[in-house]
């Protein structure tokens, strides 16, 4: 496959990821930290943030294991803890590399980094790409578009609950019961998508 | 251990601190399997597997097992055991394999076994923190089976693969939105809430 073409498959497989596939809204991946923290809307912002660059160069970094490291090696059983390990050294890296360079983001976006080591959007992604048997370029693509999507739906998340302060729901639906039905809906309106692009 | 801990035990994980509708945790990498009772079944007998063995290997680790490391550690065991259940459905069962996809690997990254690990097993000892996890993953388990059942008949007319009487006949008309995403989240918010008020008048009526 030529380059042109890798970038147009890497394009509409971004494209995809935001709508049609989130993975939030059709995977169930990041479930638990979009439950936990979805209930500000300064803190969505920038757990969803640090979910973006920590996806796409994690992703980037995951195949280049798996291709160079992992395949040649017949280790390919062994991509989970090697996957683990990627994220959380990434993870800590970038954690030590902001906290040097610029105080200022560290306080807005420190705090979410040690969350994101156990967030299983970052770990699926990762294995997707395994699975479905992308190339480097489009990799990328995908982790970059499976994190804006989780960003997206946490940043609405957040918006829509600061809005249910005042109402009245039943004792035992709030918090989580009225965040699963909300998220439910959001998914029913995003397969409205569906068929917009056709492929991965 | 007596009697009426292992009970104590039981009634905290599987009711009382259940970890689906009162912690509301891991629920990320298995809901995607409820669509059909089958892989629902073998993903909650995996998770059984790991989270007691993985509490059951901590445990006995807990006194080797520097402070500050202990996550890092933690993954890796868990991880270990995930590996092997991988392997064994890719060898033995690989048309299920494909079915879970990367679902199996996110046991991994699974909260509860996380959860139970660092709640329980790194200060307790092996039988009490096995016991803990087992129960913990059964209570798991058994609000998923409740949900991918209502799923499976609902959506598709069948249980385990068989027809249902009248759900699999002509006068029901199958609710496809129940094996798309949004019926898995509609319908743990339901069972959510229906547990939850439960639990509530239960504690109402003891005071």
């Amino acid at each position: 496959m030529n380059l042109t073409s890798e970038f147009y498959h890497a394009l509409i497989v971004c494209i995809s990821a935001i709508f049609t596939q989130n993975i939030l809204l059709t995977y169930f991946l990041g479930l638990c930290p979009f439950i936990g923290s979805s209930r500000e809307i300064k803190s969505a912002i920038g757990l969803g943030a640090a979910v973006i660059f920590v996806m796409t160069c994690t992703c980037a970094l995951n195949w280049l294991v798996y291709h160079y490291v992992l395949v040649p090696f017949h280790l390919e059983f062994f991509r989970f803890i090697m996957f683990i390990i990627v994220i959380a050294a990434f993870v800590q890296f970038v954690e030590m590399a902001i906290d040097r360079l610029s105080p200022s983001l560290y306080q807005r976006l420190g705090v979410f980094l040690p969350l994101i080591t156990v967030n299983c959007a970052i770990l699926g992604a990762a294995l997707f790409m395994v699975i479905r048997d992308y190339g480097f370029i489009v990799t990328v693509g995908y982790g970059l578009g499976s994190g804006t999507g989780w960003f997206m739906a946490i940043v609405l998340m957040a918006n829509i609950r600061s809005r249910l302060h005042n109402d009245a729901i039943p004792k035992g639906l709030q918090g989580a019961g009225i965040t699963l039905i909300i998220v439910g809906i959001m998914a029913l309106a995003f397969i409205g998508f569906t068929g917009v692009l056709a492929g991965r | 251990m007596t009697n009426r801990q292992i009970k104590q035990l039981a009634y905290e994980g599987l009711w009382k601190n259940n970890p689906i509708f009162v912690q509301v945790l891991g629920i990320c990498s298995t809901l995607a399997v409820t669509n059909l009772v089958l892989n629902t079944i073998v993903m909650c007998a995996a998770l059984v597997f790991t989270v007691s063995l993985s509490a059951l290997t901590v445990s006995i680790l807990r006194d080797f097992t520097p402070r500050n490391i202990r996550m890092m550690i933690e993954t890796l065991i868990i991880a270990f055991y995930v590996i092997i259940i991988d392997v064994i459905l890719k060898a033995y069962w690989p048309q299920m394999s494909e079915n879970l996809g990367p679902y199996v690997g996110l046991i991994i990254t699974n909260c509860i076994v996380m959860g139970r690990c660092e709640a329980c097993a790194i200060s307790n000892p092996p039988a009490r923190a096995m016991l803990d996890a087992i129960f913990n993953a059964l209570g798991y388990s058994f609000i998923l089976l409740i949900i991918a059942t209502f799923r499976e008949v609902l959506g598709m007319g069948t249980f385990l693969g068989f027809g249902v009487p009248y759900f699999s006949g002509q006068y029901w008309d199958k609710w496809t939105i129940m094996v798309m995403p949004p019926g898995a989240f509609f319908v743990l918010a339901i069972v959510v809430w229906t547990f939850r008020t439960v639990q509530m008048s239960q504690e109402d009526k003891k005071k």
